[in-house]
């Protein structure tokens, strides 16, 4: 099977972000790290390859330092990659990242095409079935379990509230992939060496935009969440913060 | 005049009750804008749900009609939607935020060459421009997003944004108009089986009153223990965020958000959870929220009554200690 794994660069997930001057997105230097669902979509792309044969090809979109989500990518088994650079793909809405992903791959023939079911950034939990609408294709979202059968695929979709559903559907397809599908790997030394030695394709903004447009979702502005509630911070060692905490659990909220 | 869509979510004939917010949303922005606000149902054999939706303040409700569309597939819904927008356009087209509409509305957008904005948690109409407020960075951020694109633009709102219990009643019945789609044969690719709960439900947090709940702040399985033993003291139950139920530490069934159980105890106290969105929105109604964590800014703060910033390993052996002594 040829598999593409779509996959995002996003902030570290306990870097402390501020915003920027003009208040319309945060200040980029931050630590970024491989978004987590994606992560789980290379796992899931690399063990359908061991068990169907096949190639796995990555690709993302943004700036010089998206490159690094690549590079662990083929060190973790990804055949390819193919990196939409620059800064122009910062900010763009999901309509115009699977416009531009779709006109990157479009003399390609996958079987799968893999996103994360959302990014940790925007959260728009989209772009992978704008994909599929895009190149013709069925798909199916926030995927569990995937089983290759004749002339498709059967899949398990996680469901609100602990209920989940089976689907069978035809090849070729796009899935967006649920965290914990699977355990994930670790690049090997061996690994990060080849990663080195094998193919990456740059396609820059020039390439692609006849088949983008103007972003249809502009932000505004960008702000703190202006809280719902006075919360009130206990303060001190522990003992004594322990102390002033069941303090309040008996008085306050009357749970003891 | 220009026209607010809502269209509700059923289930195999069943009004998903979070449809009512939406019609809340819409109705608040009708006020706002003098906009006409219609509803529509989509599915087979809906004509009672769009009777329930006709008693409210709406001026017209579809009852959208195929037989193709039990069970839901994302094709069908897409191409029905995509059928009925055209042939009456929308300025807007508000959905609740579920899976299924997650499932199926970037496809209908897209088909119509427009976008959605999801995961909205409010609306406001300010110098003739709609803002759409949603969390960006998992909830540390938000932003007010507006729509530049000629329409329809679809709207998504996250669960509890708006108060079910405010949808307006209607003067009279609204019209309803019962619309018939054909679906051609091949149009629907996936064929699904019955949905199905995977385990037997060993506990139901809904009915607990205390909840001590760990994040990934526990660091390892071993930590279990310890927010274990605080719950017992507090005779709560022990709960978790998807990642810790992921790996395997506690059980599926003991999930808090929205891929696992929703719930309102009187105490929620959060142990290491940075509160992420899909975590908050399966416990914001809970009655008192306690959290602890290390990161001064995790977003959990902004929700919690009482906070403790500090590391939860110095601070929850005394607080077992305290609360042993204070239950004698």
């Amino acid at each position: 099977m040829k598999i593409l794994v779509c996959m995002k660069q996003v902030p570290q997930k306990d870097a402390p972000l501020k915003l920027n001057e003009a208040g319309t997105w945060i200040r980029e230097d931050v630590s970024y790290e491989v978004n987590e669902p994606d992560a789980f979509a290379l796992e899931e792309a690399l063990r359908q390859k061991e068990k169907h044969t096949g190639e796995v090809v990555v690709v993302t979109a943004g700036p010089a330092r998206a490159l690094q989500v690549l590079r662990e990518a083929l060190a973790k088994g990804a055949d390819r990659a193919i990196h939409l650079e620059g800064d122009a793909f910062v900010g763009l809405d999901a309509y115009n990242t699977a416009r531009a992903i779709a006109a990157a791959i479009k003399d390609e023939k996958f079987d799968l095409i893999f996103t994360g079911l959302q990014s940790d950034d925007y959260g728009y939990a989209q772009t992978g079935v704008i994909l599929a609408q895009l190149l013709g294709l069925p798909h199916a979202t926030i995927i569990m379990q995937i089983e290759k059968k004749d002339g498709g695929i059967r899949v398990k979709r996680e469901l609100e509230a602990g209920f989940f559903q089976f689907v069978d559907m035809p090849l070729p397809a796009v899935l967006t992939i649920q965290s914990g599908i699977n355990k994930l790997r670790y690049a090997t030394l061996i690994g990060i060496k080849q990663a080195k030695m094998k193919p990456l394709r740059k396609v820059t903004m020039a390439e692609v935009q006849s088949a983008m447009g103007g972003n249809l979702q502009k932000i505004e502005k960008l702000y703190l969440p202006q809280k719902s509630k006075n919360t009130e911070f206990l303060e001190g060692p522990p003992a004594e913060v322990a102390k002033k905490l069941v303090e309040k659990l008996k008085n306050e909220m009357r749970v003891i | 005049m220009d026209t607010i869509l809502v269209v509700v979510e059923q289930r195999a004939g069943k009004l998903n009750r979070v449809s009512w917010e939406t019609i809340t949303a819409g109705q608040a922005i009708a006020a706002q804008t003098g906009w006409t606000l219609e509803a529509a149902v989509v599915g087979s054999g809906v004509a009672a749900i769009a009777g329930e939706m006709a008693a409210k303040k709406v001026a017209k409700v579809y009852a959208i009609e195929s037989a193709t569309l039990e069970p839901y597939t994302p094709d069908a819904f897409a191409y029905v939607l995509k059928e009925f927008l055209q042939k009456h356009p929308a300025k807007l087209v508000l959905m609740p935020h579920t899976y299924q509409v997650r499932d199926f509305v970037p496809k209908l957008a897209t088909a119509l060459e427009t976008t959605a904005i999801s995961d909205v948690i409010a609306a406001r109409y300010e110098g003739g421009k709609l803002l759409f407020t949603r969390q960006m960075f998992q909830g540390k951020f938000v932003a007010d997003v507006s729509f530049a694109g000629s329409g329809p633009c679809f709207v998504t709102f996250q669960n509890g944004s708006f108060r079910a219990d405010k949808v307006e009643a209607g003067a009279a019945a609204a019209p309803v108009e019962t619309v018939t789609v054909d679906i051609p044969d091949g149009a629907v690719r996936n064929h699904p089986e019955a949905v199905f709960k995977e385990a037997k439900q060993a506990v139901d947090l809904t009915q607990a009153e205390i909840i001590v709940s760990v994040g990934r702040g526990i660091k390892e399985q071993k930590n279990i223990d310890l927010a274990k033993q605080l719950a017992d003291a507090l005779g709560g139950e022990l709960a978790a965020s998807r990642p810790i139920c992921d790996n395997g530490w506690l059980p599926m069934d003991r999930q808090i958000g929205s891929s696992g159980q929703t719930v309102a105890p009187k105490l929620y106290l959060a142990l290491g959870i940075s509160g992420a969105i899909q975590h908050i929105v399966g416990m914001k109604g809970s009655r008192s929220i306690v959290a602890i964590n290390k990161d001064s800014e995790a977003p959990i703060f902004e929700i919690a009554d009482y906070a403790v910033v500090g590391n939860l390993f110095d601070i929850l052996p005394p607080l077992i200690e305290e609360v042993k002594k204070a239950k004698g």
